[in-house]
Parts: C-alpha cells; sequence; structure tokens
C-alpha cells in the first residue's frame, strides 16, 4: 500500500500498534480541512508492528498528549519534502484536561468548568494523580 | 498566599512553629486573647460536623476573632446549584480566613485556587484531614515528648479514613517510626499510601487482622470509626462496623506507657470503661484539636501576639 509523502506537515511515527486512532481522536485532528493518514500496523523491524499518522499540514501539536499517550513516538516535522526537525517526547509533568477524573467521590465529577488536572508521581510506572483527589483513575 | 490543603503542604519547620506556637497558647492563653480582633473566620461546612467546626469557632473567639459561615450544604446557595468555586470567591469577600469542610474529595483545593484569602481543609470526603492531623501530631507531643521513635498502631477503617491517610503522611517524615495496620481485609489502607508513602520512605510496617496480637508492642493506638457515611452499600457497612472495638480486657494486654488517641466521634469502637484509664488521650486529643486550630490560623493570617 501507497500513501504519498508530504510536502509540509507532521508525522507521528513509531507509534504503539493500535494507538493511532486515540492519538486522533486526542489531538482533535478530525477537525482538520487538510489530508491526514492514519497507517495501521506497518510492519517494523523495532517494533515488530507500529501505526503511523501523516498530517498534510503544520500545526501545533500538544506534544502533552503524545508524551502522555506514547512518550517513544517520534514527531517528523517536514517541510518543503524535507525532515527539518525531529521532536523529543517527554512523559510530561502534568496533563491539563487531557484526561478526565473517574473517581466518584472526587469534585470533579460535580463542579462545573472545573479542568481536569493530573500530576506525574510516578515516572517509572507512567503514574499521574488527579491534583484534587489524588487518585489515578 | 498560605493554604493548609494536605498535611504535605506544611514543612517539618512549619509544624514545629505551630506546635510550640500551640503550646505557648496553652501556657499563657492570656496573651493570645485579641491577637484575631476585627478578624473574622468563615467556616463552610458543607458535610455536618461538631467538633472540627466547633473547635475552629472556638479557637477563633479564643483569639479575639469573629466567625460567621453555615454548617451543612442545605443551608448555604449550594442547595440552590451555586459551584464551590463561586461560593469561595464570594465568601472570600467577606471574611480573612476559610475553614472548609466537603463530601466531595478535593473541594477545598479547588476552593484554593478560586479564594482571595487563606484556605483551611477542614476535612474533604475520605482524602485528608490536616488539621485533625496537627491535632494528633501536638496530642503525640504532648503524651510522648517526641514524634520519633514510635512504634504507631492505626485500627479500624484504614482505607477510608481519612485521619489515618493525613497522619501516615505527616508522621513519616519524622526519625524511627514503625506502623502497625490494624484492620479487615476489605478496609486496608489504599495502596498509593502504601507504596508512595509508607514504601517508599522504607517505613518498617506490618498489616494485621487481629489487635490482640499486636497492642502489647504499640506506643500510639490510633483508633477510628468505621464510618456509615463513606459506603455506597449498607450492607458492607453493617458487616464491619463492629470489626474492632478496644475495651478493658483487650487493653490488659498493652504496655502501661501506651497513648490511645482517637479523632472521635466514636460510636462503640472504644467501650466506655476505657475512658478512665490514664491512657485514654483522646479527649485531651480534642482540647489539643483547639489550640493547634488557634496557632494555625494565627500563623496562615501572619499574626503574632504582643510581647
Amino acid at each position: 500500500m501507497n500513501i504519498d509523502s508530504i510536502q509540509n506537515g507532521i508525522v507521528l511515527d513509531h507509534i504503539t500498534a493500535g494507538k493511532a486512532l486515540q492519538i486522533y481522536n486526542d489531538l482533535h485532528l478530525d477537525k482538520l480541512d487538510c489530508s491526514v493518514a492514519i497507517i495501521k500496523n506497518v510492519k517494523s523491524r523495532k517494533m515488530g508492528k507500529k501505526d503511523i499518522l501523516k498530517i498534510d499540514q503544520s500545526i501545533d501539536i500538544n506534544l502533552d498528549v503524545l508524551g502522555y499517550i506514547d512518550p517513544d513516538i517520534s514527531v517528523n516535522i517536514i517541510k518543503d519534502g524535507e525532515l527539518i526537525e525531529k521532536k523529543k517526547i517527554e512523559l510530561p509533568e502534568r496533563l491539563v484536561g487531557i484526561k478526565k477524573c473517574t473517581n466518584p467521590r472526587c469534585i470533579t465529577t460535580t463542579e462545573q468548568g472545573i479542568q481536569h488536572i493530573f500530576k506525574l508521581t510516578d515516572r517509572e510506572n507512567r503514574i499521574y494523580r488527579c491534583i484534587y483527589c489524588e487518585a489515578d483513575k | 498566599m498560605k493554604h493548609l490543603i494536605d498535611p504535605m503542604d506544611l514543612s517539618l519547620e512549619e509544624i514545629d512553629h505551630i506546635l510550640t506556637l500551640a503550646q505557648d497558647i496553652i501556657d499563657h492563653k492570656e496573651k493570645y486573647s485579641q491577637v484575631c480582633r476585627g478578624k473574622k473566620l468563615a467556616t463552610l461546612f458543607f458535610e455536618p460536623s461538631t467538633r472540627t467546626r466547633l473547635s475552629f469557632e472556638a479557637a477563633m473567639m479564643e483569639l479575639g476573632g469573629n466567625v460567621l459561615g453555615f454548617s451543612s450544604a442545605n443551608s448555604s446557595s449550594s442547595a440552590k446549584g451555586e459551584s464551590v468555586g463561586d461560593t469561595v470567591k464570594v465568601v472570600s469577600c467577606y471574611a480573612d480566613i476559610i475553614a472548609m469542610r466537603h463530601f466531595k474529595e478535593g473541594a477545598p483545593m479547588l476552593a484554593s485556587m478560586k479564594s482571595d484569602v487563606p484556605i483551611i481543609n477542614a476535612g474533604d470526603g475520605g482524602h485528608n484531614h490536616p488539621t485533625q492531623t496537627l491535632t494528633d501530631l501536638l496530642t503525640i507531643k504532648r503524651e510522648k515528648g517526641r514524634l520519633s521513635d514510635l512504634t504507631i498502631g492505626l485500627c479500624g477503617d484504614l482505607m477510608f479514613g481519612r485521619t489515618v491517610h493525613s497522619l501516615i503522611k505527616a508522621i513519616s517524615r519524622y526519625e524511627n517510626i514503625r506502623f502497625v495496620l490494624i484492620s479487615p481485609e476489605e478496609l486496608k489502607i489504599p495502596d498509593y499510601i502504601r507504596t508512595e508513602v509508607i514504601e517508599s520512605n522504607n517505613i518498617p510496617y506490618m498489616e494485621v487482622t487481629s489487635m490482640e496480637d499486636v497492642i502489647g508492642d504499640l506506643d500510639i493506638l490510633y483508633m477510628t470509626r468505621v464510618q456509615r457515611e463513606r459506603f455506597f452499600n449498607e450492607a458492607d457497612y453493617i458487616r464491619l462496623k463492629d470489626s474492632y472495638i478496644l475495651d478493658n480486657s483487650k487493653l490488659a494486654l498493652a504496655n502501661q506507657n501506651l497513648s490511645i488517641l482517637h479523632p472521635l466521634p466514636r460510636v462503640n469502637e472504644i467501650a466506655v470503661e476505657v475512658d478512665d484509664d490514664p491512657r485514654a488521650c483522646y479527649f485531651r486529643q480534642a482540647l489539643n484539636g483547639k489550640y493547634v486550630r488557634m496557632a494555625l490560623i494565627m500563623t496562615l493570617l501572619g499574626l503574632e501576639a504582643d510581647e
């Protein structure tokens, strides 16, 4: 299967197989007018199989979303058909508006307009806790 | 501006300052009787409470200040659907400091992000209760003369008992602490307290289901109530509510230096016959709660007594 290379845009590579659609949704790529390719289960020497997302437009990517979902993703910035930058992804210290607390006792379940915020409390095990109730759900 | 939301908001130096100030208030009550003159404390209690609310109000009155507020969600605008954030923004126009209890976990944290005046968490669901922790620390310090080198037994509802979570966090920072966690399987401490507080600080601990087996090894026995309001399922509450009852026959197995603490209210987990034993500290503990809250209010308002 062939997908055309892009001239100006972003290629998200080395996505864990099966996570491309989650990233597509969490980055709100459905709102874009440009071409977006979701390529699933691509053969990879390093990973066995992987997903790739190609976005045919230069946009600001929320790197915290990517870092939370999978900090091993490669973010390649393409300009005039050339790779001009590889962005490094890290596990973000805070997640703001990315995930919702599901603890039924948490104030976030009843307070209107509250921003869901999580902080990284265990980098090794990638555990985030709600800043309000400290639950990791 | 400083708030007290989590017991870990205070450094060891700040805790030491508050406990030392509380002791000075106990020793020289007159000196502090007008420190808060012209200041107002708002007590926003969205969940009923007796001793915490009254001890805050008594604390402010003994400092010469005034008190306003409400004692249940039904008597506040939250019954009309007002958000916690809006309530706090409005009340911070009227008061110099706010003590807040809420049944939802994290509500005081939210309040601190909206308020123009210091917020004190007076208990948020099953989460934290830092002023009870300060009360507990003052009681331990006064009864034992130290906050280190202690074997502390915590008994009862360790899962939903916010006073237990807050005390474990706070006292884990002192030297040579050992925990004995006594609870039924269903009410063991949450994993995050075990792993991120106790184990990560390399504190020796054991989890047991029998009080009799361990009571002889304890310097402190911290009893808690199995709280009906924390259960979604009434049947589970009824099954577990009488899990641990301390009476004179169990107390006979303890050493003479044991100090028995309880955040109160008790239901039946400590038999009334125990009250006369000199090792029962829980009513002295309730009194300490007023003094430590006086010290906290002064500290958060940046006030000092005239010498």
